[in-house]
């Protein structure tokens, strides 16, 4: 049998104690067991960060938040341009796509020092890389996106003599924003990444840069700050996408 | 009355010229203008294929088929067919009444003549009237052929295909929309061409009923209701010449599958 359904209080509650639980545990129960502040510093050490070093902080969230945002933009856009092209043109889709499919088996870690190298040290190599990183899955989906109305729907639009652009915007499209959007939420993550990767092999500014530094200093509070700051950005990413898809999809 | 459909050893088959699989082979149909013909018919039989020849939606292999007195491209282009699915096709992201105006979206600029949104008033018809800011997926499985219907009158069609457009529907809501589809054929005039499962139901709507054979498709069965019903192609589904009739017709299917 399955197990009755938690009341609404509950469903909010719970987590709420699950995660005050975990976080009392990691403040007093970790040093009891002898683990020490330079592996894993107690939560109200990397508050303490958030409260002392805030502009730090904010310095180097700064172009991450920049690279991440720029590379989710262009990397989906592009994504969906390209899909575009290969629904309309089915011998540019035979010809191009398995390439696509062998540069998306390229570990980013491995085409990164090849990316940088082309663009230098700034900004835009980082922006390439999230841009690559959410481009793959996008393409995929879209292209499923498009080609996901039934033989009766594109029936539906040939007997009433629908153009090519009427077939697209009236049907193909709103057919693939549900697989659009999933593939978004997953980017959403993912060019944080992105981002991150970027500033590990040469940057000194970013979040990227800051857990290197961090690491390297023994400065494991900051370290520990900085991946908290990583993980909102990329939630906050990710409401942001929930909220567009919530308003753009009603049914 | 002129003929509505002419098609002559029509040929219709998948895939090559060659190598083609033939679906109908030698069919011979005419179909009167202003007509209601049920076709009946084993699966696989090429009752939804006829459809789609005639909607100019497949190209036939041999033979010919004239519709209204054209070729069914011109047919199509002059939006004069409406086609009607059994899983009613709605576009779930439209409201009832986006989705009954979508041929007034689509297709207009190769259209010659202008269309009117008479979308109110369809709804009105179809007994959508509170439901047309509602989703498709908020509608029982009889209202979404209802809203399909309306869609497809919007175009003021001049012959109507349906392909088992209530197969899917409970019994009830079944006999109520055969009851809808005739008061609608009767007000219109328009040639509609039915295809079914159901013997009962082919029986009840159809002026003329058809039996198709399977591998390959052709005409094994032409039974015209006329002299078993009264004026205006009424009849009560309990009559004992209908029950008859379904009789004669359940033997034909036997033998046809």
């Amino acid at each position: 049998m399955r197990p009755a359904p938690l009341s609404p209080q509950m469903t909010i509650a719970l987590p709420v104690l699950g995660a005050a639980s975990i976080l009392l545990a990691w403040q007093y129960v970790l040093p009891l067991l002898g683990v020490p502040a330079y592996i894993v510093p107690t939560p109200t050490a990397i508050f303490g960060v958030f409260q002392k070093n805030f502009p730090l902080l904010i310095d180097n969230l700064r172009p991450t938040l920049i690279e991440a945002l720029a590379g989710f933009v262009t990397g989906n856009l592009a994504a969906v341009l390209l899909a575009v092209l290969f629904v309309h043109s089915r011998i540019l889709q035979a010809a191009y796509f398995p390439i696509v499919l062998f540069f998306n088996t390229i570990p980013i870690l491995a085409l990164s020092p090849i990316i940088i190298l082309i663009f230098g040290l700034g900004m835009t190599p980082k922006i390439v890389i999230a841009a690559v990183i959410c481009f793959f899955p996008t393409l995929v989906n879209m292209i499923r996106g498009l080609d996901s109305a039934s033989d009766n729907e594109h029936e539906l639009f040939r007997v009433l003599s629908a153009t090519r652009s009427e077939i697209f915007w009236s049907l193909r499209l709103p057919r693939a924003l549900p697989m659009l959007f999933s593939s978004l939420r997953i980017a959403s993550a993912t060019a944080v990444i992105g981002a991150i990767v970027g500033e590990w092999i040469g940057s000194d500014k970013g979040l990227g840069a800051l857990i290197i530094q961090a690491t390297f200093n023994y400065q494991s509070d900051r370290l520990y700050a900085a991946i908290v700051l990583s993980s909102s950005l990329s939630i906050a990413l990710f409401c942001i996408v929930v909220l567009i898809e919530r308003r753009t999809i009603r049914y | 009355m002129a003929n509505a459909i002419e098609a002559n050893k029509l040929d219709v088959g998948y895939g090559g010229r060659q190598t083609a699989v033939k679906v109908l082979a030698g069919l011979d149909l005419t179909v009167a203008a202003g007509s209601f013909l049920s076709i009946l018919g084993p699966s696989g039989c090429g009752k939804s294929t006829l459809l789609r020849v005639v909607a100019d939606l497949l190209d036939p292999l041999g033979g010919t088929i004239s519709v209204l007195g054209g070729t069914p491209h011109a047919v199509r282009s002059r939006r004069d067919v409406g086609f009607i699915f059994q899983d009613s096709t709605l576009l779930p992201w439209r409201t009832v009444r986006d989705n009954v105006r979508l041929p007034l979206g689509v297709g207009q600029r190769s259209l010659t003549r202008r269309i009117e949104d008479r979308s109110t008033e369809l709804m009105e018809l179809m007994g959508l009237g509170g439901l047309s800011e509602r989703l498709p997926h908020q509608l029982s499985g009889g209202q979404r052929q209802r809203v399909a219907i309306a869609r497809a009158l919007l175009g003021e069609p001049k012959l109507l295909l349906m392909d088992e457009p209530f197969g899917a529907l409970d019994e009830i809501t079944r006999d109520r929309l055969n009851d809808e589809l005739l008061a609608l054929w009767r007000r219109t005039g328009t040639t509609i061409l039915f295809v079914t499962h159901s013997i009962a139901e082919a029986v009840y709507l159809g002026e003329r009923v058809i039996v198709l054979a399977a591998n390959p498709g052709r005409v094994m069965k032409d039974l015209d209701m006329r002299p078993f019903k009264q004026e205006g192609n009424r009849c009560k589904r309990e009559d004992a010449a209908i029950v008859a009739a379904m009789a004669e017709l359940r033997a034909a299917l036997e033998r046809a599958s």
